[in-house]
């Protein structure tokens, strides 16, 4: 079991890793310079990509692409929106690069993703009881 | 199993806390009619498991005295739900506390791994681990 002393350059060091993590999830969708985030949590740039993805399992450039995807799945529950304004609103410079990036991350194109997204929305309209376990709906009284 | 249950005082609270605190994912989020709401999220990992978040209420499930009952003692921090794991605790237990998630218990080593404790927002109680 580590000491108190021990520990506490550890946390300290933690907490620099976290805040930057936050602060990629805050301002994904703006120019990030990922060399002024390690700066400004007093790593080198190799250090703290190193430290990023030991603790998170990807270098932050990854991570900031990821946050950018998964903000573009919630912006495409969207019906309306266009699939070129979700790439600009999430951070992205271009459409042929987002498209890609989210094919091989969701599996799917945006456009199909927010087909899918809608007929699934249709389908709990329709049909909410074919999406909850008959014990739930038969205890709650909604059978 | 793919379905759980967690008893909370409020779905609108309880999805900010699970889903924005803790980044679950929204599985399904339907209208069952006035009032009801069938609410489950998942562990952004485990998209097969369900948690149904489930409003103590008084209906078919719960008559008024049951479900006053049972919100007196989820609020006092009766009932722990389960155990999640995490690859960093200490980053994990970071994060969380950055998000405003109230801990019981700060990352501790006990002979079975290294963990602590946080609470939901109506009061359940969990423990979150890191295997050794």
């Amino acid at each position: 079991m580590e000491s108190g002393k021990e520990q506490y350059p550890k946390v300290y060091l933690y907490r620099r890793i976290v805040q930057a993590k936050l602060f990629i999830e805050v301002s994904y969708n703006k120019e990030i310079d990922l060399s002024k985030i390690a700066d400004e949590a007093f790593f080198s740039k190799f250090h703290f990509m190193r430290l990023f993805k030991s603790t998170y399992g990807k270098t932050p450039h990854q991570f900031l692409t990821q946050v950018r995807i998964n903000k573009a799945q919630e912006l495409l529950q969207n019906d309306s929106i266009k699939v070129g304004d979700v790439c600009f609103a999430v951070g992205f410079d271009s459409i042929s690069s987002f498209t890609g990036l989210f094919k091989r991350l969701v599996g799917v194109t945006p456009s199909a993703y927010q087909l899918q997204q809608r007929l699934r929305r249709d389908a709990i309209k329709k049909e909410p009881l074919n999406f909850v376990p008959g014990c739930f709906s038969e205890k709650a009284g909604w059978k | 199993m793919n379905h759980t249950c967690v008893y909370v005082l409020n779905q609108d609270s309880a999805y900010d806390f699970y889903v924005n605190k803790l980044g679950f994912k929204v599985h399904t989020d339907a209208p069952m009619g006035p009032g009801m709401r069938w609410l489950t999220v998942c562990p952004p990992e485990q998209p097969d498991l369900q948690i149904s978040l489930m409003e103590i209420k008084e209906s078919m499930m719960f008559k008024k005295e049951a479900a006053e009952q049972l919100k007196e003692l989820v609020k006092k921090g009766t009932f722990g739900f389960g155990v999640f794991q995490c690859k960093d605790i200490y980053a994990t237990y970071e994060e969380l506390k950055a998000k405003g998630v109230v801990f019981t218990k700060e990352p501790k080593e006990e002979f079975y791994g290294i963990e602590c404790l946080f609470k939901d927002d109506s009061g359940n109680w969990f423990s979150l681990g890191q295997s050794q």
